[in-house]
């Protein structure tokens, strides 16, 4: 029997071999909307729980593992910033953190994350994904089960917000 | 709104938020995913088996004790 269809009847090695084809890959994928790793760690096997819990639904015949895995990848790190923006004040950036960027820099990138939190978690996940990380909207649509046209409307409206916020703040873009 | 708005917020983001493109995984998650698993496996603990095997003992010896308890039910 084909992997897929010995994971979709619930065989446990099939799991185990789908994770550790596809544990990287997810990863990767939430560390560019949650940008912190040990949080992305979390959320990756977080993203392997809800596949095995669904595992009775997943149709082997159409096959593309990775993108069903992405999109459950994306709705667990939504999930995420949803919580994160209720318990924190500033997100979580592991990138800029590491950068330590002095003075006006360090001011700017406040500005910048506090504005970013101001947005939606969906917004905000279309914004990372379509401008920093410069990701295809095609994927990104795929990702969250949404039209391309859907994924520019957030990408304008995240604009729109982020530039009113900024130039409240004093940051002209 | 004009493509070059979005440009310049995407050159400022892009300033202040690194890409991650290049994060790897950098110790295997499968421990913690069957760590998850043993988690979520309802197991009752020896001490609950216990106390229902005292409860049932106190009913089978005790049945006057029946209709009390569902009084206080």
């Amino acid at each position: 029997m084909e992997l897929l269809e010995r994971f979709a009847a619930g065989d446990l090695e099939a799991f185990e071999s789908l994770f550790r084809q596809h544990q990287g890959e997810v990863y990767r994928w939430i560390m560019r909307i949650v940008r912190n790793p040990a949080t992305a760690e979390d959320l990756t096997v977080e993203t392997f729980w809800r596949m095995y819990r669904a595992h009775a639904r997943f149709d082997p015949a159409k096959g593309n593992c990775g993108a069903w895995l992405r999109r459950i990848a994306t709705n667990a790190a939504i999930d995420h910033l949803r919580r994160a923006r209720r318990e924190i004040s500033l997100p979580d950036d592991f990138a800029a953190e590491a950068r330590q960027p002095p003075g006006e820099q360090f001011e700017l990138r406040r500005e910048i994350l506090r504005a970013m939190n101001r947005l939606s978690p969906r917004v905000r996940a279309v914004i990372l994904l379509a401008l920093v990380e410069e990701e295809p909207y095609e994927r990104i649509a795929q990702a969250l089960g949404i039209s391309e046209n859907a994924v520019k409307v957030r990408v304008f409206r995240g604009v729109r917000i982020l530039r009113k916020t900024l130039v409240q703040a004093g940051v002209y873009p | 709104m004009k493509e070059p708005e979005i440009d310049d917020l995407k050159k400022l983001l892009k300033e202040s938020l690194l890409p991650v493109r290049g994060s790897e995984l950098e110790r295997d998650l499968w421990p913690a995913m069957l760590h998850r698993f043993d988690q979520r496996t309802f197991r009752v603990p020896w001490w609950d088996w216990t106390l229902l095997a005292a409860a049932a003992g106190l009913l089978f010896f005790f049945p006057g004790i029946i209709p009390a308890l569902l009084y206080h039910l």
